[in-house]
């Protein structure tokens, strides 16, 4: 595990995704409700990037099929994805956002 | 609520019936579940019959929504190649071809639509295709080979996805549509027209405003002639002409049927304890307060999740704003709500239109904007009023056009 700087996290507002790429990995990087998220920027259903979608209630939705992923744990909460997205650690210091990714 | 010795039989194992089962038992439903379907695959979804089949990038078999095993699993007991022939109502049960009379406790009509054959067509001319199921999509593939000429007749969603295959792999393609405007059922003109500008850009020719004649061949397809007197030569030709809904067995059963099986917002037809979904229904949306029939991949979800849940003993409307994609030339179309012909137009930047009545958001169409077409969905589903020119304003977000919005109707 190794933690990774987000570049220019802080320009995103309330229930806003970025996608970037880290370690040849998409990760969609998320604020919501005053904390952040960040999970594999890849739908489970079929290809389309979560950072495109939407945000509310806790969840972000797959802007192709609207399918729904719970933002702290990847879980689906709505069909048509029945496989949850891996989630990865993310703190916030000294106004700088890093993400947690597995070796 | 439900005892054990319930039996929901589901007749139709596409998408809705296959998505109803799932549902029963994510409900609880303890009791049996069978499930009776005409072809010989577990449930499947179609949309991909269009797309990545055709373009060669997965099997048929990648659109079923479940492995069999799965079903096993769930105890959900599949009947493949079963025909369900009538529905005897009094006596509670359905008759299959083989003659087996098989009770329910309720049942389940998912039977879905068929294609709308083309008036005039030769039958058993070869190249001559129509595409619902996963045979039509294999059958289709099999024969885009590049250099071929295609002559797609119909410009709705699904002889556009055709068109937009068949170009990607290299065949010479030209679409007939005897409106004057491509997807004339599903966008206004002045937002179709930006479809129709993608695919000629992609070098398909587009023939509007004039109907077939007749297609001429002999064992093999060999041209289509229009009302006009042209004559395409064509290797293939697919016909995309709209779908009829299965509605004959319930209707001869007794229930009321008008443009599709007439359900309420529960999904309950005109018969007690026979409930519908899917293409096949005609039913009541509390948020349009009209009858809709929907043929997308959406209300055989999410209508067949909800007439589960209602059979399982829950009792909610089955209410969504429409929502319907279409994936063509690598771009993304998302369209959310209903047309209406008095609409006034309004683009909020190149990429997304909104349909207005009466300052109220009644109808979005995104290209590549699946994001923005949730948050239209929400504008939509408030049915407030919002102001075209904020609508426009590319540096408004829609969310907060939503919560101004709220805020404005809460104040005195």
């Amino acid at each position: 595990m190794s933690w990774h700087e987000v570049p220019g996290a802080e320009a995103l507002g309330d229930d806003e995704a970025m996608g970037l790429v880290l370690k040849e990995r998409p990760v969609a990087l998320v604020r919501s409700g005053g904390a952040w998220h960040a999970l594999h920027n890849v739908c489970t259903h079929q290809f389309a990037l979560l950072s495109e979608g939407y945000i509310e209630d806790g969840c972000i939705e797959c802007p192709l099929h609207q399918g729904r992923f719970e933002l702290a744990t990847g879980a689906p909460k709505a069909p048509p994805v029945t496989e949850p997205v891996p989630v990865y650690p993310v703190k916030s210091e000294n106004g700088k956002v890093y993400v947690d990714l597995p070796d | 609520m439900t005892s054990p010795t319930e039996r929901i039989v589901i007749v139709g194992a596409g998408q809705a019936g296959g998505r109803a089962a799932e549902a029963l038992r994510g409900a609880g439903f303890p009791g049996e579940i069978l499930l009776f379907g005409e072809e010989r695959h577990e449930p499947y979804e179609r949309p991909r019959l269009s797309k990545s089949v055709l373009l060669g990038e997965e099997p048929a078999s990648a659109a079923a929504l479940h492995p069999r095993a799965w079903y096993a699993d769930k105890g959900i007991a599949l009947r493949m190649r079963s025909r369900v022939e009538a529905i005897a109502p009094k006596s509670r049960s359905v008759i299959t071809a083989d003659g087996e009379r098989v009770e329910y406790s309720k049942l389940l009509l998912c039977t879905g639509s068929r294609v709308r054959p083309l008036s005039g067509a030769p039958e058993g001319l070869a190249g001559v295709h129509y595409l619902r199921t996963f045979e039509d999509s294999e059958r289709l593939a099999a024969g885009l080979e590049p250099g071929r000429r295609l002559v797609v007749i119909g410009g709705g969603f699904i002889g556009l996805e055709v068109a937009s295959s068949a170009r990607r792999r290299g065949l010479a393609v030209t679409v007939v549509e005897r409106q004057g405007a491509l997807l004339d059922r599903a966008l206004p003109a002045e937002i179709a027209a930006r479809v129709a500008s993608l695919h000629a850009a992609h070098g398909a020719a587009l023939r509007l405003g004039v109907p077939v004649a007749r297609i001429h061949g002999n064992g093999a397809v060999k041209a289509v002639e229009l009302a006009d007197g042209a004559e395409l030569p064509a290797d293939l030709v697919v016909i995309g002409v709209g779908i009829i809904p299965n509605t004959e067995l319930a209707e001869t059963a007794g229930a009321v049927s008008a443009d599709g099986l007439v359900v309420d917002e529960y999904c309950r037809t005109t018969l007690e304890d026979v409930y519908a979904a899917g293409d096949v229904t005609n039913h009541y949306n509390p948020i349009l307060e009209r009858r809709v029939r929907l043929e997308s991949w959406q209300n055989a979800q999410n209508q067949a999740i909800a007439a589960a849940r209602n059979i399982a003993g829950e009792r909610r409307a089955y209410a969504e704003v429409p929502w319907f994609w279409s994936d063509q030339l690598g771009t993304n179309i998302q369209m959310v709500g209903v047309p209406d012909p008095a609409m006034q137009i309004v683009w909020r930047g190149e990429r997304l239109a909104f349909g207005l009545l009466q300052d109220r958001v009644r109808l979005a169409v995104g290209f590549d904007m699946g994001g923005e077409i949730r948050a239209a969905r929400r504008l939509i589903e408030a049915r407030i009023t919002v102001p075209a020119k904020r609508l426009a304003d590319t540096a408004v977000r829609l969310k907060d056009l939503l919560t101004e919005a709220t805020c404005s109707a809460s104040t005195p």
